[in-house]
């Protein structure tokens, strides 16, 4: 396969397994590229892309950012707190004034989920959904499978543990969808009251006490604690929290094994994660990183590629 | 469709031992000059002509690199099928050096073009020859030229030159395919 089943890139969920692979093959020979002297190819020159963000970021934008430029795109910056969209404008009016003016692909973090399937259906352009409210963030989940796959040779017959909140998470969900996709075992791990209640339907366990399941993983995703999205309590205290659900150095060196640690950031140091971890040899967190731009090229080289002129 | 034979296993051993005493009559050492293959399938002719060079004229030390130009070529989203990449790994920077194209067919020259673009990412050459096993005259869309060339073919446009090797396709043979 040559060619992406997609026009877009909405989730996970809407990939194949084939989808996955063409993408990491197309990421392994870009981590080429940018690990040279001149880390740019000429392949997008005549292709413009839109990054709305109607939400903040710092990582994801940056490195969809630095995957257009390195693919020679021209890129237009729109951010939510400086636009129209404050003076009421709607979201099919704000995106096709913006492809009025020749945009061919647009990157879109929107508060709201589906607003990228939204977008899909109503405007004229090849839409990649860079995280949509707590539904999906898609580009995430193919660069933490795709470190697993670098760390670990495979992402098949892993075992992966997702640690902490998993009901506000769409890295949490894709990553589900991504590593069930390509054969991993994965259970999620936190409160209770931060694990949407039919889980089980998507195919992965439920494990409540953090020690158990680290001693069961190859792999632990920590995430961060989205008070951001949070409306009521789900806890009663950050130190609470963190005592039942935090990963330190302790808890990491009583286990048997060694593990892979990964972090899709930003880390709440001393929350989920101590910094001793953090900065350990076990974890990938500035992989990740590295290997969020590759993936983000491999995304947008393959959309593209199915513009027809 | 039919297909005729240019070259013969016999004539391209032949031909590959020139090519290769060619190259020693230019780079003598070749201790500022490096061979790159082409991708995909430059690949092949590049590693016969090591070959030839470390068994015949004990020159082992000659640098190598493979280049993929995918990403560089001009015809991206002008095609039916999608490009599909492969694997450029150089593991020198060729600044200052003189710099050895290797391709099978030489034909609108629009890969050298890509290749010539793509290289620079590697650092800024001395200078960059380019060495052909077929070269079809006539069908140039831009001005380049080998500056080694194993043999000159008159085909038409709507025929196809393959070459075929040992290690990948069985046989050493060039074909003159014709629909």
């Amino acid at each position: 396969m040559s060619e992406l089943s997609v026009d877009h890139l909405l989730g996970i969920k809407y990939l194949k397994k084939e989808d996955i692979e063409l993408i990491f093959k197309t990421a392994d020979h870009f981590k080429e590229v940018i690990n040279r002297p001149i880390k740019k190819v000429p392949s997008l020159r005549d292709v413009t892309i839109a990054n709305l963000f109607f939400e903040n970021s710092t990582r994801t934008r940056l490195s969809f950012e630095l995957a257009e430029k390195r693919l020679s795109a021209d890129v237009i910056n729109f951010s939510a707190a400086s636009s129209s969209v404050k003076k009421g404008e709607t979201l099919i009016d704000t995106v096709n004034n913006i492809l009025s003016m020749k945009v061919d692909m647009v990157v879109m973090r929107h508060p709201n989920p589906g607003a990228g399937i939204f977008l899909s259906k109503n405007v004229n352009a090849s839409i990649i959904n860079a995280g949509d409210g707590a539904h999906e963030h898609p580009t995430q989940a193919l660069l933490d499978t795709y470190s697993i796959r670098e760390r670990l040779g495979s992402v098949g017959g892993k075992k992966v543990v997702i640690v902490g909140d998993i009901l506000h998470s769409r890295v949490a969900l894709s990553n589900i969808f991504a590593l069930k996709l390509q054969g991993a075992d994965v259970k999620v791990c936190g409160p209770k009251t931060l694990i949407p209640k039919y889980i089980e339907s998507l195919g992965v366990g439920v494990e409540t006490d953090l020690r158990k399941a680290l001693q069961w993983c190859d792999v632990a995703n920590m995430l961060r604690v989205q008070n951001e999205r949070m409306d009521i309590s789900y806890f009663p205290t950050t130190r609470e929290y963190t005592q039942q659900f935090g990963l330190n150095k302790k808890i990491l060196d009583s286990l048997d094994k060694e593990i892979v640690v990964m972090h899709p950031g930003p880390i709440n140091r001393g929350v989920e994660i101590t910094s001793d971890v953090a900065d350990s040899e076990h974890a990938i967190i500035l992989n990740q990183v590295q290997n969020g731009v590759a993936i983000r090229m491999a995304v947008i080289y393959l959309l593209a590629s199915k513009i027809k002129q | 469709m039919s297909q005729k034979v240019l070259l013969s296993a016999k004539e391209i051993d032949i031909i590959l031992h020139r090519l290769a005493c060619q190259l020693v009559e230019n780079h003598t050492d070749f201790k500022n000059s490096v061979l790159i293959g082409i991708q995909p399938r430059g690949v092949f002719l590049a590693e016969r002509l090591l070959k030839i060079l470390q068994k015949e004229y004990a020159l082992n030390n000659v640098r190598y690199g493979r280049l993929d130009i995918t990403f560089y070529r001009d015809d991206f989203r002008r095609g039916e099928k999608p490009l599909e990449a492969n694997k450029t790994k150089i593991d020198f920077i060729v600044e200052d050096q003189r710099v050895i194209f290797i391709d099978d067919v030489l034909y609108s020259g629009r890969s050298i073009r890509a290749a010539l673009t793509a290289i620079q990412s590697f650092g800024r050459p001395k200078e960059i020859e380019l060495l052909s096993l077929i070269d079809r005259r006539f069908s140039r869309h831009l001005p380049i030229q080998p500056d080694y060339n194993g043999r000159q073919v008159d085909a038409i446009n709507e025929e196809k030159v393959k070459v075929n090797w040992k290690e990948n396709d069985g046989e050493d043979v060039v074909y003159l395919i014709s629909k």
